[in-house]
């Protein structure tokens, strides 16, 4: 089936530099300067940035159990609108991605939705309920090829679970991705512990019950010598850990979400459960903590914690709302407002948080490959000089709970390629089949 | 102002505004005939999402009194214990044309949820949200203290307040807190560290451990409910030991300053925060905080809705 050829013109690639770049047959075919082919179909992207397709390492999908709020197709959709070419689905579906049925299924249906690559991640305890391993070898062993285990949503809280399954996964060189919170400081936990939930009265989920959790895991991880994954870092005490781990040669990497590097506990004074999320907004000096270390490397990635919820989850109480927020269609221009437009970071700083190194942690070898010719051409393009209002009622996904709406960002996703074929075309969700 | 969902809606001036209009209020309550026709043709409900007899009765009393219809709507045997939404709670109220709602939740922020929602457009009063504020106890609280204690003076400058007890899960200390500052007073929190928040370092009072010490020290002394399910929840010993340290007993009365006051919102513990003795004797002000609530409460109503005028059409 011959696939067409696309070729874009002038665009500037995460370097700095400006070239043309041809995509044809699921490939990076040509990157020069004035590259000339009659048959391609030319797209002038003078002035925006190529980056390689974003990879996310956290987004919640749903399905299967959940399909009112979001869709393994859905969010395949919302995902190629934000830029993304894979997306690693979390394992708090029902039932629990903990066998390689579940993890299989998710697969299929990714393969079926054709948009992005859906890279299953299977749950470390069975039923997540922080007990018993679940059948990680079998998950692993599967067609799905699962690498990333987590129980997000909840901790791997028991210390001697936590070591087994770190140890286990070193036979094929698995991650454990931790959600760390001590589960009894964070009992009823409504929001930040703070200045802010003492005048509220929302109860307090404090940022030390994220931080004992990363402080006694990278030592476990260190002594069995497996590999850590930190799960939506969210406070500068947690950098601090990690920072101090890493200097020490442990094998640990963590992530930040986009809705983390900018808001803050201050707009839970609303009581809108919109703002409501799991790890909580925090302050500002987290927020700057944060910042500072996605600049340095501190904190490896940027995953977006995509969390769609229906509108009767939101429109509620706030102690009876549930925790998370939309992020696949804002995650890269909340990444440019906060570290590209601040003078933070440069885009193939941009290229290596969101693309190149979450691949890289989650091994996914045709993902991340930074637009070198002869890979497979997963590509996005993004004009960071235009701006967008973010509206719930326009949003790819099936739900609307974005923190977001009525936000003026900075960057506009204009183009999205899976393997070569576009997901998105002057900012047109193209359907599965309609470009081949 | 068309909500009173916290104290610090508030400024200073209306704040006073309201206890003025409560005392102008207060004669009718002592007068022969206790009703006033302000609000005639309004419809009030009473929300309450959580069991509340004596704050329902005490709004529904100053509801009346102004001659306002009253719907009373609680938690017990109706759509809200069938798993009704706030939202589709609000929506019907509005349909029935409720001018105001009175709503006591045990979620801290409903009222605020509800105010800014479009479900509904009357105006809404918190009578009690979960752990965050308590409004119309904290002005009959303040009511109460400028009666007995500011001698003439309409604000609370150098009256010194303690309040003393579970902080932690207050409204009614939230409330105070914003409203007895706001009005001049000096607050001192007195807690063991459990039942303090984490950020109580913010708030514009003083901190002590030490019941004892404080009673001294200032001119009243308000002591607050020890919820039953807080004694299994890690915060003090038992029951025996927080009443050896935080109650307030016959021969920690005698240490506090003559003329100093005793208050409670009710409903009291007796033997564990406080002593009979203690709610029993002449500096107890304890039941006219109650007689007070009305007077602040229809205050509060008439501050809120007699100064809107009445639409065309409504009856």
């Amino acid at each position: 089936m011959a696939t067409k050829r696309y070729l874009l013109k002038n665009g500037s690639l995460p370097d700095g530099s400006t070239s043309d770049v041809l995509i044809a047959d699921g490939l990076i075919k040509n990157r020069a300067a004035n590259i000339i082919d009659a048959d391609a179909i030319i797209i002038d992207v003078k002035g925006s940035v190529l980056l390689p397709g974003l990879v996310d390492l956290h987004t919640h999908l749903r399905e299967p159990g959940r399909e009112d709020a979001e869709t393994v197709l859905s969010g395949s959709r919302s995902g190629a609108k934000g830029g993304f070419t894979a997306l690693s689905a979390m394992a708090n579906t029902s039932p629990v991605a903990d066998n390689a049925g579940v993890v299989e299924q998710v697969y299929r249906l990714g393969q079926e939705a054709g948009l992005l690559d859906v890279f299953p991640i299977g749950a470390v305890t069975k039923g997540l309920e922080g007990s018993a391993l679940s059948e990680i070898g079998a998950m692993a062993d599967s067609i799905a090829r699962v690498r990333v285990f987590s129980d997000d949503g909840n901790c791997v809280f028991d210390p001697l679970v936590m070591r087994r399954a770190l140890e286990y996964i070193k036979k094929f060189d698995g991650v454990i991705a931790q959600h760390a919170q001590e589960p009894r400081l964070t009992v009823g936990s409504q929001m930040n512990e703070g200045a802010v939930s003492a005048i509220l009265g929302l109860k307090g989920w404090p940022a030390i019950a994220e931080e004992a959790i990363i402080a006694r895991d990278v030592l476990l991880v260190d002594h069995v010598k497996s590999r850590l994954h930190i799960c939506h870092v969210t406070t500068a005490g947690g950098v601090e850990i990690i920072r101090w781990a890493k200097a020490r040669g442990i094998n640990v990497s963590a992530e930040v979400t986009p809705h983390h590097l900018l808001l803050t506990d201050e707009l839970a004074r609303s009581y809108n459960p919109i703002f409501k999320v799991n790890p909580p907004l925090r302050t500002e000096k987290d927020v700057m903590a944060l910042r500072e270390a996605l600049a340095d490397g501190t904190i490896d990635i940027v995953a977006t914690d995509h969390a769609p919820h229906s509108t009767e989850s939101k429109e509620c109480e706030w102690s009876e709302a549930s925790f998370g927020m939309l992020g696949l269609e804002t995650a890269l221009s909340i990444v440019q407002k906060t570290m590209i437009d601040s003078g933070l970071m440069n885009w193939a700083q941009v290229a290596d948080r969101l693309s190149t190194a979450p691949a890289r942690i989650a091994g996914y070898i045709e993902q991340g490959q930074n637009l070198e010719i002869g890979a497979r051409a997963n590509v996005m393009i993004i004009n960071p000089g235009a701006s967008w209002t973010v509206d719930r009622d326009l949003v790819a996904s099936k739900s609307r709970n974005t923190p977001f709406h009525g936000y003026e960002l900075p960057g506009v996703i204009t183009h999205t390629f899976f393997n070569g074929t576009p997901t998105l075309l002057n900012g047109v969700l193209v359907e599965t089949g309609d470009a081949r | 102002m068309r909500h009173l969902l916290s104290i610090s809606d508030l400024s200073k001036a209306q704040a006073i505004s309201i206890l003025d209009t409560a005392t102008e209020l207060a004669r009718v309550s002592d007068g022969a005939v206790k009703k006033l026709p302000t609000l005639r043709g309004r419809t009030i409900v009473n929300l309450f999402a959580e069991d509340s007899t004596r704050t329902r009765i005490s709004f529904e009393a100053a509801a009346k009194r102004l001659s306002a219809d009253v719907i009373n709507f609680s938690a017990k045997g109706s759509s809200l214990s069938k798993g009704e939404s706030l939202k589709d709670t609000a929506l019907t109220l509005q349909a029935m044309g409720a001018d105001a709602v009175v709503i006591r939740h045990s979620a801290s922020g409903a009222p605020q949820r509800l105010a800014d929602s479009e479900w509904m457009l009357g105006s809404v009063i918190n009578a009690g949200d979960g752990t965050h504020e308590h409004p119309s106890q904290a002005l009959l609280d303040a009511f109460t203290i400028r009666k007995h204690l500011s001698k003439g003076s309409p604000d609370l400058v150098g009256i010194r307040v303690a309040i003393v007890g579970d902080v932690l899960h207050s409204r009614v200390a939230r409330s105070n807190v914003l409203l007895l500052t706001l009005l001049g007073a000096t607050v001192t929190l007195v807690a063991p560290p459990t039942l303090l928040p984490v950020g109580v370092e913010s708030w514009p009072v003083k901190i002590s451990y030490d019941l004892d010490s404080v009673l001294a020290t200032v001119d009243v002394v308000m002591m607050l409910r020890v919820q039953q399910e807080r004694m299994s929840d890690l915060f003090f010993p038992n029951a025996r030991e927080y009443s050896r340290y935080f109650g307030l007993n016959g021969d920690r009365l005698k240490l506090m300053s003559p003329d100093s006051i005793v208050m409670h919102p009710g409903p009291m513990n007796r033997g564990l925060e406080i002593a009979a003795e203690v709610a029993d004797s002449a500096r107890s002000v304890i039941v006219e905080q109650v007689a007070n609530g009305v007077s602040v409460r229809m205050a509060i109503l008439y501050v809120l809705l007699a100064a809107q005028p009445l639409e065309a059409g409504s009856k």
